[in-house]
């Protein structure tokens, strides 16, 4: 009897139990996936509700729930955060195009059409981000000192620039590694010179990635705060310095620098969710046929 | 339209590396549809890319009518090329795929869609589709849209690699001819690279046999097929291949599948020439012809000057028509295909002979591969 038992049993099982295994596998990473996303926008979830509290509901123990939703504190954000938006709006939007215009061309002549020692060029690159900020900051201050720069927002375009661009051309060039090299012979022998190879063909294809690589710019230019800190004061002044600065030397201020915190996350949550079709796109460009 | 020179043109990619292309000398004529095949590694696709500017020469140098364009960009050639995976712009619709060049050449708008339509009606491409994007083509659309891009231009040659290679089979049938008659009917120079014979042997006005990117033979497809001027070609032509057996020689011929097959007088003087104890046999699977003869090898009176091969069939392929017997002759002489008539194919396991004509047997010199007395 035993003997047939476990002839049979081999025989009816591997099917269903492979079966559960794959089904149980799904539900473990759907579950992990739920748990790990969950994880990541319950702060910012609680940021946003903070700010809709009064200030005296915000800090008790055990958390509020349930509280009267109020816009006292956003009205009063508002009030205080025009120029240091606008300050941040033109340092990010400037940076960004520049990073752009000066990065297409470096990356088309480190892939499409490789320089000499591209290799060192590209490593040299991304060497630049190596160094610390901080250990930079010292020089930075006296060029802009000297250059007459301090506090100005023609100083933070450049700085921005000038730290989003090794990234950029990294992210670019990656992008321009896959426009198909046949499209590109076919571009040369249409008649196309280098520019319009570059504007009419390479463009085009890599637009996605454009786009992503620009978010990624804007991002990190918005949210930059160590050299805004340091190099500026009043008349360029962006807003993660107005987080700092709506921050009181007394009293209760959770709720207030919520609403701060919320609002200058909205442009960057706006440029993603329109970016979002094309950053898709740019992340799965191999597909590009 | 122009004549097309190569002239020593030869491209090597690494140093000290074997040459891509040694020392090629090809000349096209106006209007000649020439095509390069070899199997993959002969240098044919390079040799195309050299023509249109892709890849630097060497060594030698490339005449377009004419005109020494080995130094010039492949925008200034006035060469167009269509590309095995067709290389269309994705984000430009078909009307602007077409017209690129053109709109490159700065051709006004007007001029450039009456082109393009005209392109489009040539190759039966339906009008509406001028406004897709590739991706919304099928396989043959794309293809056709390639050619298109092409022909807008009336360009002074055409370069095509291997084109029909991502068609369905059908499909690239169909096209085949399709490209030949266009070709004949424009009456431009055109260069296509395949490695595929059969593409090579219907398409071409000429043929241009490359291996290990040295040209082997240039001809018309006829010449090629009946007298091919080493084994190379002898094997690469035709389909099924030709048979190729080593055969020792003895007094009055070779000996192959425990017979002797006689050789013809030229044959014998250069075997004695080169003082040979043994050649390549090439004999084409029609020449192959089932015979009733006894298969004992014994020759009968009056037909001394036909060999009988004996053997056994070990395989029948129906190709409709036609059979072809995989058949190991006797004597450890080796396996050859045969064609033989469909219906009266012998099945497998049987014993059969073979009669050849000594004027069907090509023979060729075991090391060097030339044909003897070719």
């Amino acid at each position: 009897m035993t003997a047939i038992t476990a002839a049979d049993a081999p025989a009816r099982t591997p099917r269903q139990s492979r079966r559960a295994r794959e089904l149980s596998g799904q539900v473990g990473w759907t579950v992990l996936g739920w748990v790990v996303g969950i994880a990541f926008f319950i702060p910012v979830l609680w940021m946003v509700i903070t700010a809709f509290k009064p200030e005296s509901a915000a800090e008790t123990w055990p958390p509020q729930f349930t509280f009267s939703p109020t816009l006292s504190e956003f009205r009063l954000v508002w009030g205080g955060m025009g120029p240091f938006i606008e300050h941040s709006a033109i340092a990010t939007a400037g940076s960004t195009v520049l990073v752009l215009v000066l990065a297409l061309p470096a990356a088309y002549a480190l892939s499409i059409r490789p320089v000499g020692k591209w290799r060192d060029s590209l490593f040299f690159f991304i060497s630049t981000k190596m160094l610390p900020v901080v250990a930079a900051i010292g020089p930075l201050y006296v060029i802009a000192l000297k250059s007459h720069l301090l506090d100005s927002i023609w100083l933070l375009i450049i700085l921005y620039a000038a730290m989003n661009l090794p990234l950029a051309i990294w992210m670019i060039r990656s992008f321009m590694l896959e426009v198909p090299g046949e499209m590109l012979e076919a571009a040369r022998l249409d008649g196309a010179g280098r520019i319009r190879e570059i504007v009419e063909v390479i463009m085009p294809v890599v637009t996605p990635g454009l786009v992503s690589t620009a978010l990624i710019c804007v991002i990190f230019a918005w949210n930059e705060l160590f050299l805004a800190l340091n190099l500026t004061v009043t008349n360029a002044a962006t807003m993660p310095m107005f987080l700092i600065s709506s921050v009181p030397q007394e009293g209760l201020y959770i709720a207030h620098l919520s609403a701060a915190a919320t609002v200058a996350s909205v442009p960057v949550i706006i440029v993603g969710w329109i970016a979002q079709r094309s950053l898709v796109r740019g992340l799965s460009m191999g597909a590009i046929k | 339209m122009a004549a097309v020179e190569y002239q020593q043109a030869s491209r090597v990619y690494a140093k000290g590396a074997q040459p891509a292309v040694d020392a090629l000398d090809l000349t096209i004529n106006d209007g000649e549809f020439v095509v390069l095949v070899g199997p993959s590694g002969s240098g044919k696709t390079t040799a195309l890319r050299m023509l249109a500017g892709l890849e630097p020469l060497d060594g030698g140098q490339i005449v377009l009518a004419g005109r020494d364009i080995s130094d010039v960009q492949p925008k200034d050639r006035d060469i167009a090329m269509v590309f095995q995976n067709y290389a269309l712009y994705p984000n430009k619709t078909v009307a602007e795929n077409m017209g690129f060049a053109l709109k490159m050449q700065h051709v006004a708008k007007p001029e450039r869609d009456r082109r393009v339509r005209e392109a489009a009606r040539i190759l039966d491409l339906d009008e509406r589709l001028l406004g897709r994007k590739p991706k919304q083509l099928s396989g043959g659309q794309r293809q056709r849209v390639a050619m298109g891009r092409a022909i807008v231009r009336e360009p002074k040659v055409f370069l095509m690699d291997e084109p029909l290679s991502n068609l369905d089979a059908k499909l690239r049938v169909q096209t085949r001819t399709q490209i030949a008659e266009l070709q004949r009917r424009l009456g431009v120079t055109t260069v296509y690279v395949t490695h595929d014979q059969v593409e090579a042997m219907t398409m071409g006005h000429r043929v241009a046999v490359l291996s290990g990117g040295k040209l082997q033979q240039f001809a018309s497809p006829r010449e090629l097929y009946d007298n091919p001027v080493n084994q190379f070609v002898a094997g690469f032509i035709g389909s099924p291949a030709m048979n190729l057996q080593t055969a020792s020689l003895t007094d009055g011929g070779a000996r192959l599948a425990g017979t002797v097959v006689p050789l013809k007088p030229e044959v014998r003087t250069a075997v004695a020439r080169d003082k040979l104890t043994e050649l390549v046999l090439g004999i084409r699977p029609e020449h192959l012809h089932l015979t009733d003869a006894d298969p004992a090898g014994r020759q009968q009176p009056g037909t001394a000057a036909t060999a009988v091969l004996a053997g056994e069939v070990l395989l029948v392929e129906e190709l409709g028509a036609d059979a072809l017997l995989h058949v190991r002759l006797a004597d450890e002489g080796g396996t050859v295909v045969a064609r033989a008539e469909g219906r009266r194919s012998p099945a497998p396991g049987t014993r059969v002979s073979f009669r050849v004509q000594p004027a069907d047997v090509f023979a060729f010199h075991p090391a060097s591969g030339a044909r003897l007395a070719g």
